[in-house]
Formats: C-alpha cells, structure tokens, sequence
C-alpha cells in the first residue's frame, strides 16, 4: 500500500494501533486469563509470556534490525541461570550451599555464586550480565560487519557452546539436570497458588512492558534507522551513520529481554536446564517469532505463545505423534505465509474491494 | 542516536519499576515453609481411577521409554482384566515427557492437578525426576519411577522401584572383587548418574584394593569415543566400568572394538545396557557383562507369565529389560499397597506401603516404608550369541535399599 493511498484511518493505526494492540494484549492476559484459567493453565500461559519476552526482543534484532539472532538460548539462559542460582541460595538458606553441590560435589561453593545471594544484586544481573555480553560479542562481530548466515551461524554455535559448557560444569551449574526445586520466590512460598498468579503476572506486566519498548522505538529516529539498515545498509553508512552501532542497540536490548524471560522462565517452570537454552530451544524461539510475522510489533509475541500452546495442546491430545504435527505445521507456515500470521490481516484487507474499503474506513 | 538510547534505558528502567511495583502488590507472603498442599482433587467416586503414564515418546529417549510405557500399559490390562484395584478399573492418562526435564515438570503438573490422576508411573533420566520432584511434593500426589538411579534420594511422594546404588554398583563391584579384578577403567556419559556412581565406585575401590587406572566423561549426545578408548588401550585395565547412557554406548563400543579391544583383554562391565540395547551395538557384545536387577533370562514363574504376556501382546521379537519389569512391577506394588490402606489418599498409602511385597518376574520385592526403596537382588549378567545375559552371579538373597549408603563406613558423600 503506497502512501498516497493510504487512509486516514491506516495513518493514524500506524501509529497508535500498535498501541491498541498491546492494550488489548494487556487486558487478556492481565485480567481475563487470570479470571478463567485453572493455576495450571495460568502457569503454562506464564511459560508462554517468558518465551514471548524473549521473542519480542527477536522481533526487534531480526525483523527490524535483519540479525538473525538464532542463539538467543544463551542470553535466555543468562537470566534463567541468575536467577535459578538465587532462588536455589535462598533455599539454602543463608551461609549454607545448594543442596546438588553437596550430592555432586564436594559441598564447597565457587566465589562467583556468592553475590547471587543477595536479591538486589540477582535483578542487577539479570539485565546487566547479558547487555555486558551481547554488547562485547555484537561489538566483535558487527563492528567486522558480519552479516546473513555468517551471524546466525555464528549465534547458533554460540548457543551450543554455551549448553556443552553447562553440562560439563555439573558442581558448578548442576550439569544436564539444570538447576530445579525452588521452594519461595523472594520469600514468597511458591507452592502458594495465590503466589503462583503473582509471578505469573510479573512475566505477563514485563511482556507488555517489553512490547511498549519496542513500540516506542519503532516510532523512534532510531526505529527508522535500524529498518534503513536492514534494507540498505550500505547507504545508511553511505549517509554517515554506522551501522555497527545501531545493530548493536537493538542486539543488546534483544539479549536484556531474553534475559529478563529466562529469569521469569526459572520460578514459573520450576527448572532451568541446558535442554532450556541450547541450540534447539533457540531455534524454537525463532520458529514462533517466524510463526506469528517477524518484522510486526504483536507477531513475535503472538507467535511464541502460540508455539508453546502448539506444543502443550498438540502433546495432551497425541501424546505419541505431535512432533509430526508441530514440524507439519511448521512447513506449511514458512511455505504458505511467509511473513508470518500477523501478515494475514493486511493482506486480507487488501483484498477486499477498493469501494468497501473506502467506505468502511470512512465510517469508522 | 543518543536520545534514543536515553529513550532506551529510561522504558528499561520503566519496565523494571513496573515489574517491582507488580511483585510488590501481588500475593501473599507466607513464613511457614511448608507446602500449602491444595486438597486432593483425585475422584474415587466412580467405577473407574485414574492413573498417569508419564513417559517420553519423542525425543531422545523415546527408544527407551516407550518400553516401559507398553509393560505398564500392559499391567494396567491385566490388573483390570482382574478386577481392578479395589474394584475400580485402571483409566490410564498418557502423557509425553518429550525428553524434556521442564516437560515433564509441566505434564506430571497437569496429570497431578487437573486430571487429578491417584499417581503417575514414569520418568527415565534423573534430570527427570528431579525435575519432577519439586511438583509431586508440592501437590502431594504421587509418582513410581521405574529405573535405576544415583541414590541419595529419598521422597515421600516417589517410589522407586528399579535400584539404588547398593543394588547395582556395589554388587558389581563385590563381582570384579570375587574375579579377582586389580585395575579399573572408569567411562561414562557426563552427567549427574556416572559421576555419583563414579564417585561411589571410587571410595569402594580403594576399600576393595583395586586401581583405578583412569576415568572419562563424554557428554550424552556424544558419539565420539576415540581419544578416550585410546586411553583404555594404554591402560590395560582388568575391567572397564561402564556408565556411558542411551546412544552414545554405540559409539564407544565401536571405538573399543576397532581400537582391538575385547572381553579377553579388557572386559566391561555396563549398567544401561540390557536385552533392547545389546543387539543394537553394531558390534558382537557376547561375553561382555552387565549388572542389573532382572534379566529376560531369570527364571521364576512369574517372568515366564510376563515374558509371555508381553510377547503376546507387542510380538515375539520384543524382548523385555529390567527397566520395564520394574514398572509392570510397580503397577502391581501400587495396587498392593492401596489394596492394604483400602484407600487411594496419598497418606494413608504411605502409610500402608511398608514391607507391601509382589511376586515380581525378578523375584519377590517388598517396600521399604522409610525410604520407599524396595529390596531387590543384584544381578550379574553375561551377554551370550543370542544376546540374552546368562546370570554368572547373584547377591546373597534381597538386598535392603539404602539410598545413602549409611550401612557402608568406607562411605564420605563430601569427599571428591
């Protein structure tokens, strides 16, 4: 749709229908989910939302900004692990060491686990560990201009390295079977199901808070620059920027959300292990930003919400043959609707006949 | 550039005060650390119960699990064919763990509360149950895991009922003794069951006076074995103790044999491989040694009737293996135990479950009410041309369980 066919009523969605969007996404799952689905449910919808912060932040590094960030496990793992290692001290109980490292190791516990006992330092952490990251690494790999397969190959791998190395540390991170058994969350007792919708309602708020960061950059200078650089790079340097830098702003920003969805990820699933972090729950999360249109603000959301319903509701009702669906499903998407669910109603509109267009735009 | 990044950090900071402001406002804080347990959901109204079948069907481990879903699903038949337990007949609830610790977390969630099954059977690796354990106890349901494991566990809401480490690691070491073995070679996958079992054979070994002549990890999706068997060769072990789970045993027990070792120069001695890996090692495994509870060879009445059944209902080919004999067999201590309490409540079966015994195919298994353990006999077997294990040793009776090893003094959990 060119410009000087655009209605007034499309000029103005293109701005504040985002807006609305995330208003209604907010109601859903802040007031009506909450009100109809059985703490069970709530907490696999919790599960979803950490997926969806993490796939917010992907939409951001992938559909706007062209990186394709196929190892954000890694960063989601950052924050899943931080604050796995301060709900696990917790449990512990002051002075005392996580109960694994007595069962695995030797019952003394590295240095570098000390400051997670403290609260504070844990929510520093869990944004400041993976910007620190994503800003050396992006800074490394950006600033060579590393660009299409080469960065997702390169991501990729570091989503293995960072599972392999996980697993080889069991008395340090508890190896394979992850970190697990958090009895409180801060002090609240989360066996408590008035507690478990507490959390649940933290990963949902920080959701949509996500989603009103990446809104808000869309319409910023430094949203237009980062669609200019992934459609023409070379003429976004040609004009005096660099590049570098803006792909790293909103590679880092995507790194800080995985994180902060790895960290909700940790209380609400109860575990945190590499199965949860490595190269094929990365890719995962790529399926659903892909699934729900990479480049649209709700999309990636929706999309990964959509893949862990996929997941759960495919595996309840076939529990011997869903993997065959959910890789059909796949398929059929990648094939069929390239730009993802969220390019369904545009094109729909679209092609409706230009008459009812106008019409219907002008009485609304 | 600049302002945006300004722009960038102050909506961070904003999301970050919201998330605060929510935690702040939501939930109750509660001192007292135990569970508030929700009351038990689970309808024993009906003619029927509900039971969940927790186990991967996808996955990795798939090749494994879905053995020991077909002999519970198989129990379940037979119980019903026989009335049921305390009249009701056995609804099974299928679920898929996926491989996946934080499926398992999820699904034996959902089967606790909102199927609201009397108690789930499953879970293979121990990453698994753990996973899982955390869930049963905060609902006070029940789970019966069906393999053996690591030890140094103990729930009131689990049953085990394939071995603890006194009756599979230490049997096979006071077999090596017996053999008059000096040194030992130590392979396993990297995770937390051969590195504790490791850890065990290790203070046990130097109590034994046998050597330790080298130790190697190589992580569970791994099939590269090469430099580690290299090892092996230049070691000249007596014995290979071996640890390695699921498909990366092919791979190491190629690279043995290609690299010219065998049972003649440096036997191994495996605890995963049973009737259902042994015929898929590539390579010919005959003579070679392994330490389980139950062998499809063991002859008692009761496996003649299991292997039978088991053959008639999924084929004469399918073999059948200590994990799942120790499921079918935890179905029937299950319906055992609620049989004695006459009642389904999570309670009063532990309350009943101490010294509830069956007629297993490996032999009589009874509960021990303390550690929900069951006494089994150790077993060690030789694996022959048909790739069936003739028995060439066996412990003196039932072994008690003893999931920390507080009976054996050479024991230091804090040691390396």
């Amino acid at each position: 749709m060119s410009a000087a066919r655009r209605t007034p009523l499309a000029t103005a969605l293109r701005g504040w229908g985002g807006l609305l969007g995330i208003a209604l996404l907010a109601l859903a799952l802040l007031v009506v989910a909450p009100a109809v689905l059985s703490d069970f449910r709530l907490g696999n919808l919790g599960k979803y939302c950490c997926w969806a912060i993490a796939a917010v932040g992907i939409g951001l590094a992938w559909g706007r900004g062209g990186m394709l960030v196929m190892g954000q496990g890694v960063f989601f793992g950052i924050g899943g692990y931080a604050m796995a290692m301060h709900l696990k001290l917790e449990a512990a109980g002051p002075g005392n060491v996580p109960d694994f490292m007595q069962l695995y190791g030797d019952g003394t516990m590295p240095g570098w686990w000390e400051p997670f006992r403290s609260g504070a330092f844990t929510l520093v952490a869990i944004v400041v560990l993976p910007a620190l990251v994503a800003l050396v690494l992006g800074y490394a790999i950006l600033k060579r201009r590393v660009r299409g397969a080469y960065f997702a190959i390169l991501n990729q791998a570091l989503a293995v390295t960072f599972a392999t190395l996980l697993v080889a540390t069991i008395k340090q991170t508890g190896g394979f079977n992850g970190l697990n058994s958090f009895p409180t969350f801060f002090g609240y007792n989360l066996y408590d199901p008035v507690n478990k919708q507490m959390i649940y309602s933290i990963a949902a708020g920080l959701l949509i808070a996500c989603l009103l960061v990446v809104w808000h950059l869309g319409r910023s200078r430094f949203g237009e620059l980062l669609v200019a650089t992934r459609d023409a790079e070379e003429r976004v340097r040609f004009l005096g920027h660099d590049p570098a830098n803006i792909k790293l702003v909103a590679f880092v920003a995507a790194a800080v959300m995985a994180s902060i969805g790895g960290a909700m990820f940790a209380p609400i699933a109860g575990i945190i292990s590499p199965s949860d972090v490595n190269a094929a729950a990365s890719i995962l999360l790529i399926a659903g930003v892909a699934l729900g249109g990479r480049a649209s603000l709700l999309g990636p959301a929706l999309g990964a919400i959509a893949v862990g319903y996929g997941q759960s509701a495919l595996s309840e009702s076939f529990p011997n043959h869903w993997s065959y669906f959910q890789g059909a499903l796949f398929i059929v998407v990648i094939l069929l609707i390239p730009a993802g669910l969220a390019s369904l109603p545009p094109r729909l509109w679209a092609a409706l006949p230009r008459r009812g267009r106008t019409r219907k735009a002008a009485t609304a | 550039m600049s302002t945006s990044r300004t722009r960038l950090a102050a909506s961070t900071a904003a999301a970050l005060a919201a998330a605060l402001v929510l935690s702040s406002c939501g939930g109750s804080k509660s001192d007292d650390g135990s569970a508030a347990a929700a009351d038990s959901c689970v309808d024993t109204s009906g003619d029927t119960i509900k039971l969940g079948f927790l186990n991967s069907t996808s996955g990795a481990m798939a090749i494994s699990e879905q053995t020991v879903r077909d002999s519970l699903l198989l129990a379940a038949k037979e119980i019903n064919a026989d009335g049921g337990i305390l009249g009701k007949q056995i609804e099974p609830v299928e679920e898929d763990g996926a491989s996946d610790p934080a499926v398992f977390a999820e699904k034996i969630g959902k089967l606790l509360t909102s199927d609201c099954v009397a108690a789930v059977f499953g879970g293979w690796t121990s990453a698994s149950r753990k996973a899982m354990l955390p869930v049963v106890e905060g609902s006070n349901g029940l789970l019966f895991y069906p393999v053996q494991y690591e030890g140094l566990e103990a729930s009131e809401n689990i049953y085990y009922t394939g071995a603890t480490t006194n009756q599979q690691i230490i049997p096979a070491m006071d077999f090596l003794a017996s053999k008059g073995v000096k040194t030992l070679f130590l392979a396993g996958s990297d995770y937390v069951f051969p590195r504790t079992a490791n850890k065990i054979i290790k203070q046990y070994a130097a109590e034994l006076g046998i050597e330790i002549v080298g130790e190697e990890y190589v992580p569970l999706d791994s099939d590269d074995w090469s430099t580690q068997v290299a090892k092996i060769v230049k070691a000249k072990p007596d014995f290979v103790f071996n640890t390695i789970n699921g498909s990366s045993n092919v791979g190491f027990i190629k690279a043995y044999y290609e690299q010219g070792l065998g049972p003649d120069t440096s036997p191994i001695i495996s605890v995963s491989i049973a009737e259902e890996e042994a015929p898929a090692m590539g390579k010919d495994v005959t003579g070679q040694f392994a330490a389980w509870n139950y062998f499809q060879s063991v002859e008692t009445p009761a496996n003649e009737a299991f292997i039978e059944a088991f053959q008639a209902e999924y084929g004469a080919d399918r073999p059948t293996s200590d994990p799942m004999e120790a499921a079918y067999t935890s179905l029937y201590l299950y319906k055992n135990i609620v049989e004695k309490a006459e009642s389904f409540d999570v309670d009063d079966v532990n309350a009943a479950s101490d010294g509830v015994s069956f007629d297993a195919p490996e032999g009589t298994v009874t509960i021990d009410g303390e550690n929900h353990h069951i006494a089994k006999t150790g077993l060690i077997g030789r694996i022959n041309a048909e790739n069936q294990f003739d028995v060439v040793w066996s412990s003196e009776g039932p072994i008690e369980p003893d999931p920390f090893l507080e009976g054996y003094d050479w024991w230091d959990p804090s040691a390396e």
